[in-house]
């Protein structure tokens, strides 16, 4: 499969292959070595080096200043990292799953969100929320959320999804240095995918990205769905339709210029995304695109989501997930007669 | 002045010790040698569910086993003081407790094995839906406990969690309600000294995490949690009371998870072997079996009558769980609302279509 990706990295000096979950280790490390105000907390992230690994050997790298274990209180995290931020330190926390984060929303969407703009821009407040996300690991209820339209309805936050380890290794890198607070989605499905990093590649939140050229169709996609986009175009390409592909990387703020562009360029749209359909990030997108796209579309923009239940049980799954069938029935719903 | 009576003992109360040694206690009596037979029978039920649940998990029968091994004796007394009208609200932990309420053992077991997020009907047994996100079944245990002092019943509610559990926001709100409100609720936590990798330490600086009641106006006492004959005096009396209005309870029983978090965790990462071995020697079985047998009231041929039931247990548990029934795709939408939705349906139909297209191998 081709990618078209402008900060692909050539093979060399700095370029290694990692999975996501070695990827987001190594931008922690390598952010609490360039930045001795970062810490990193959460539950289960030092001795363990939390139930991913993510934060595997932080703790016995930098000690336990910077990288330590608290009690088991999401809005304690996200609340003292408040306040962390506002001492000038730039808090690093880990929730320990979607679901999990939800005790913390008050301080994410009371204060985390709004910190700036009520002391206009007098505190600003420099955090990253990893929130591990989405599903397709066949976990019990409760860890599988895509939880990201909660998220991206609150204004002041910014939302981060990233697809590969380049992008995760980049973006968590720029997440931690961002002046906002950031919400940085991490597809669980994803984390042991493995793809080269470039660790002097650098992303730029806020940026889209197109995955895959491609004149018929355009794919939209961001975290879980990436894989399937991609995934859909082969099988498109195998029966003669070429299908473009776009990774949204940052939710929030939104990448109008590369998805119109996009559109635009072939005049058809199918949206992916894992989460529950109603007033989900895919909406958005669709709704953006149908306003701003709408004399370059031949068909309606459709949306390839969840289900509008909650998250399947493990045995459930399969029939729950958009999947490349469910991609290319949208497709092939895009008027393309005449 | 500070209610003083409301402090717990700054020594668990164990009225059987590791060796299986009778101490006498003037406030919790030692029950009956009969009653504490019956007990033993289902720790002997319980610790076959956890192995046979270890071997499940691991031939992929089981999405996921958090074990209560080692915790047997907590799991048998919290269901034992309750009356059956009585409910309990467990967590992902108290699977075998869910058992011994009367659930069916493969119901019991639905959640963990990934069919459905409950596999009984909570009215049936009294029993709530095991909660997995910490502490938050212990603000619907209050509100239970509410509703029936506002209906004039004599319900008493146990609500479970563990000394994780208790750094929650939700833990705190639900021993404020509970005292403010003076209900019917014992809260017993299960201090198993782990919260997956973060030890006890981590979670409180309380001289134990029975003294949190104090502060909330309730009583609080601390419990040996592999001691069932001490669980079932300590934890009745907190049934009594509360049944008897007066008001709510706190009981920490010191216990120990023997096996990781669940299957999925490496408890190699984050504590020695030598600590679990320690905690080998004061396995509840093991002491309440020699307890037992020093007073004449067990003996070889009842042993081996427990063994064989709790060798069919496990084999229903395993006949049921080895079965492969084809999930109902149609259940994810049936129960989202009282009514579906017009929404809904359209879904639901869209899936259909693809499933009969699949079978009929049209599928692109
Ligand atoms: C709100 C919330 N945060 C985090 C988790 C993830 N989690 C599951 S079990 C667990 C440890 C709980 O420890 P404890 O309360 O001591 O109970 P134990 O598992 O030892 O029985 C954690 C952190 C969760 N289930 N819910």
């Amino acid at each position: 499969m081709t990618m078209l990706r402008e900060d692909q990295p050539q093979v060399g000096a700095g370029v290694e292959t990692l999975s996501m979950a070695a990827a987001l280790n190594r931008a922690l490390a390598d952010e609490l070595a360039a930045d001795d105000r970062v810490v990193v907390f959460g539950e289960d992230i030092g001795a363990l080096g939390g139930v991913f690994r993510i934060t595997d050997g932080l703790t016995a790298r930098f000690g336990e200043k910077r990288c330590f274990d608290t009690p088991i209180a999401e809005a304690g995290i996200v609340g003292s990292a408040v306040g962390m931020a506002m001492n000038g330190l730039r808090p690093v926390v880990e929730m320990q799953f979607d679901a999990f984060a939800y005790p913390a929303f008050e301080q994410v969407v009371s204060h985390v969100a709004k910190m700036g703009n009520r002391t206009r821009g007098a505190v600003r407040l420099p955090i990253v929320i990893r929130i591990p996300y989405a599903g397709g690991i066949g976990g019990v209820e409760h860890h599988c959320d895509s939880s990201e339209a909660y998220y991206v309805h609150t204004p002041g936050l910014t939302v981060v999804a990233p697809s590969n380890p380049q992008d995760a290794y980049s973006l968590l890198r720029e997440a931690i240095r961002f002046p906002d607070p950031v919400i940085f989605l991490e597809p669980k499905k994803l984390y042991w995918a493995k793809g080269s990093v470039d660790v002097s590649s650098t992303a730029t939140i806020g940026s889209a990205q197109v995955v895959r050229e491609g004149t018929d169709a355009t794919l939209i996609a961001y975290g879980t769905s990436v894989p399937i986009a991609l995934e859909a175009a082969d099988a498109a390409a195998a029966e003669g339709r070429s299908l473009q592909v776009v990774d949204l990387r940052t939710l929030s703020p939104f990448d109008d210029a590369t998805v119109d562009a996009a559109v635009r360029s072939t005049g058809r749209a199918v949206v992916i995304a894992e989460a529950p359909g109603f007033a989900s990030m895919a909406s958005e997108v669709a709704a953006r695109i149908s306003e701003r796209c709408f004399s370059w579309l031949e068909a309606p923009v459709r949306r390839v989501t969840g289900f509008d239940i909650p998250y399947a049980p493990p045995k459930l799954e399969h029939f729950y997930l958009p999947d490349v069938d469910r991609v290319l029935d949208a497709v092939d719903s895009l008027y393309w007669e005449d | 002045m500070p209610d003083r009576t409301l402090l717990p003992r700054n020594v668990p109360v164990q009225l059987i010790d590791a060796a299986g040694t009778e101490h006498p206690d003037e406030v919790y009596p030692t029950a009956s040698p009969a009653v504490l037979t019956e007990g033993y029978r289902s720790l002997v039920i319980s610790r076959r569910v956890n192995d046979q649940c270890y071997s499940l998990v691991r031939q992929g029968r089981l999405a996921v086993y958090p074990s209560s091994q080692g915790q047997e004796a907590c799991q048998v007394a919290a269901v034992s003081v309750l009356d059956d009208g009585d409910w309990l609200f467990p967590t992902y932990r108290d699977s075998v407790a869910v058992m011994l309420r009367g659930v069916a053992p493969a119901d019991a077991m639905t959640l963990l094995k990934g069919d459905w997020h409950c596999g009984y009907n909570p009215h049936e047994f009294r029993v709530a839906p095991q909660s997995t996100p910490l502490a938050t079944q212990l603000l619907h245990a209050v509100g239970f406990a509410h509703a029936a002092v506002l209906k004039g019943e004599p319900t008493v509610v146990v609500a479970l969690c563990g000394e994780g559990a208790t750094s929650e926001g939700d833990f705190h709100e639900a021993m404020n309600f509970a005292a403010v409100f003076h209900l019917p609720v014992v809260f017993f936590v299960q201090n198993n000294r782990f919260a997956i990798s973060v030890p006890l330490s981590r979670q409180s600086a309380a001289e134990s995490l029975a003294h949190k009641a104090v502060g909330y106006g309730m009583p609080g006492e601390q419990v040996d949690g592999n001691d069932l004959a001490a669980l079932l005096a300590v934890l009745g009396s907190a049934v009594d009371r509360a049944r008897a209005g007066g008001g709510p309870s706190l009981v920490e029983a010191h216990t120990y998870r023997m096996q990781a978090h669940t299957n999925a965790d490496d408890d190699t990462r984050y504590r020695d072997s030598a600590e679990v071995q320690e905690w080998v020697a004061r396995d509840p079985l093991v002491r309440l079996r020699s307890y037992l047998r020093g007073k004449d009231a067990l003996d070889d041929t009842t042993e081996a009558a427990f063994a064989a039931e709790a060798d069919e247990v496990a084999a229903t548990l395993r006949t049921a769980l080895n079965a492969d029934i084809a999930p109902d795709a149609a259940e994810l939408f049936r129960h989202v609302y009282a009514t579906s939705t017009p929404q809904l349906e359209e879904q639901w139909a869209s899936l259909q279509g693809e499933l009969e297209r699949s079978a009929e191998g049209t599928t692109p």
